[in-house]
């Protein structure tokens, strides 16, 4: 050891082991600046925009306090079929990844090998990386009417169901489905298996044990797989302009007043109702302890 | 865990069915990138390898390639940075508001992407006044992938423990010697796990790139969508495709291997 003990690096050190609140303080300064100030003040001055107006003539955004947008967004039925399909959407998308999850998770963390378990974690994942629009460009390839679908059930008298809402939603389940996979995987593998054996033991049939000691144990896991499947199917916009035909979500009429409209202002009001839709949520999941589980 | 032989095959009939779902599309764009038909009508009638060549060539989808290597590189840097720094902070010490905190890290990722782009598009223009460009990218990008960091230096903080530091110090070691020596050589795995998969995070974004990427800039995933809806351009965008599949995978596999144990980063 080269340093003495009355180096000033060793006193610093000294000084600052006396001093925990000093070394949290250091450590949290530069992400809490970044991301308490930084990110939280975009989110607040978006927030604040949502009440602003853009001048019809120039194009200015005015800053003057008014309701209108908000008036505009409940009033005009566009905007509320609009809402009503993102949130049906999000939460069907939700329901589908939950179902197709659940059974191949329980597999993975239940029955497989050591061994093959960091293989299936990994199958999982991977594609999970593959780009998200080559995800979603690959599901428009599939569904195209001279397409994989068309042509894999054309023999069966069934036809593929072509750009819309369906299509949409069966993108957007592809497209979460290893964020729902992942967390159930972990929810499982913490679930002891003598807790299903005993419920067998007392008699209970398989369904009964799922619905009385699998489910209530997972739960948590399943709704910390919500947050995501049902948050990115609520901001997305870019799947349903892929193959959603001409149905659209809350984030192209986001989209579409940034860009075509230039009205930022309305888009912050419509961004809005994601946000609170999604703090709701999470505000809702909290006592089931499914944040812990991110 | 005894259950019914018929239960265990249903449950490996859904395991191999999801998985050959998840796998199948990707393997559709990996044909067709060699498939002759310039429609892509299935099946393929013949097979050719003249649009890998020219999507060699492509110049546009060269240059969006460089854009998106240097945007994952500098919100890579940054995000380990305060990723790590937010997960000694909260690993280490109990404090007031420790959960408020952590719903921070998390929530640049839990909000929609739309939201979190155009709150950013907003302040760079309209409060700070500065102009789209890779700089006002890289920030956002930083922004979501400090939590894929701070899984997983937490995760592996959280196995570490603190003896050995206890034990580093007691033998006379200062704090910078004892980060040195002990907590950084047990942290490196778990640092060059949260950067790969920050990297191919960033790598991948597209909702927030659009709202904070300045004019006349593209990553790879903005030129395929620009160049999504061109017929001409469809066979280089599934030779690019396929590469990004192929690409993708590498760093999944790095991360995997390197941390050692279910971290899985992105929005887990």
């Amino acid at each position: 050891m080269t340093t003495t003990l009355d180096s000033p690096r060793r006193k610093t050190s000294a000084f600052l082991y006396r001093k925990p609140r000093l070394r949290l303080g250091l450590l949290l300064s530069a992400p809490m600046l970044w991301l308490g100030l930084a990110y939280l003040g975009a989110l607040a001055a978006l927030f604040v925009t949502a009440f602003w107006s853009t001048d019809v003539f120039t194009g200015q955004v005015v800053t003057e306090w008014s309701l209108n947008n908000f008036v505009t967004l409940f009033s005009d039925a566009v905007y509320r079929t609009i809402t009503f399909r993102t949130v049906g959407i999000a939460a069907l998308v939700t329901v589908v990844t939950a179902i197709i999850a659940f059974p191949m998770a329980f597999y993975m963390a239940k029955f497989a090998s050591p061994r093959a378990r960091r293989l299936l974690v990994i199958a999982v994942m991977t594609p999970l990386w593959a780009s998200y629009l080559v995800k979603a460009y690959a599901w428009r390839t599939m569904l195209s009417g001279n397409g994989v679908l068309h042509w894999l059930l054309n023999p069966f008298g069934l036809d593929t169901p072509g750009y819309g809402v369906l299509a949409t939603v069966i993108t957007l389940s592809y497209l979460w489905l290893p964020y729902m996979i992942l967390p159930i995987y972990a929810g499982l593998e913490r679930l002891p298996n003598s807790l299903v054996d005993a419920s067998g033991d007392l008699g209970a049939r398989p369904f009964r044990t799922f619905r009385s000691v699998v489910l209530p144990v997972t739960f948590p896991a399943v709704v910390a797989g919500s947050i995501f499947t049902f948050s990115l199917s609520l901001g997305d916009y870019i799947a349903v302009k892929i193959v959603g035909g001409t149905s659209q979500m809350l984030g192209n009429v986001v989209y579409d007043n940034i860009g075509a409209a230039n009205n930022l202002p309305f888009a912050a009001t419509v961004a809005t109702v994601p946000v609170v839709i999604m703090l709701a949520y999470l505000a809702a999941v909290r006592r089931t302890g499914a944040l812990d589980n991110l | 865990m005894r259950l019914s032989r018929t239960t265990k095959y249903l449950l490996l009939a859904a395991l191999v069915l999801g998985l050959g779902v998840i796998y199948f599309p990707l393997l559709v764009v990996l044909l067709n990138s060699f498939n002759a038909d310039t429609t892509f009508g299935w099946p393929p009638s013949s097979f050719t390898l003249e649009w890998w060549g020219r999507a060699a060539e492509n110049e546009g989808a060269l240059n969006a390639l460089w854009t998106s290597v240097q945007a994952g590189l500098a919100a890579t840097a940054i995000a380990l940075v305060l990723g790590t720094m937010a997960a000694f902070a909260l690993q280490k010490y109990r404090f007031f508001g420790r959960n408020q905190v952590s719903l921070l890290i998390i929530l640049p990722i839990a909000l929609p992407g739309i939201v979190t782009g155009i709150a950013l598009n907003n302040a760079f223009r309209t409060i700070l006044g500065i102009d789209l460009g890779l700089f006002t990218a890289i920030v956002a990008h930083a922004t979501f992938c400090i939590v894929v960091v701070f899984n997983n230096v937490v995760a592996r903080l959280r196995r570490m423990g603190g003896n050995l530091e206890e034990a580093s110090m007691d033998l006379g070691a200062d704090g910078l010697t004892t980060f040195r020596l002990v907590t950084f050589p047990m942290l490196r795995s778990a640092l060059l796990a949260g950067g790969l998969l920050a990297f191919a995070l960033s790598f991948d974004e597209i909702i927030v790139t659009t709202f904070t990427l300045g004019t006349g800039l593209e990553t790879l995933p903005i030129w395929i969508l620009n160049n999504l809806f061109r017929p001409n351009q469809a066979p280089i965008v599934n030779v690019v495709a396929a590469v990004l599949i192929l690409a993708s995978t590498v760093p999944v596999y790095l991360a995997q291997r390197l941390s050692g144990d279910t971290t899985s980063g992105g929005r887990l």
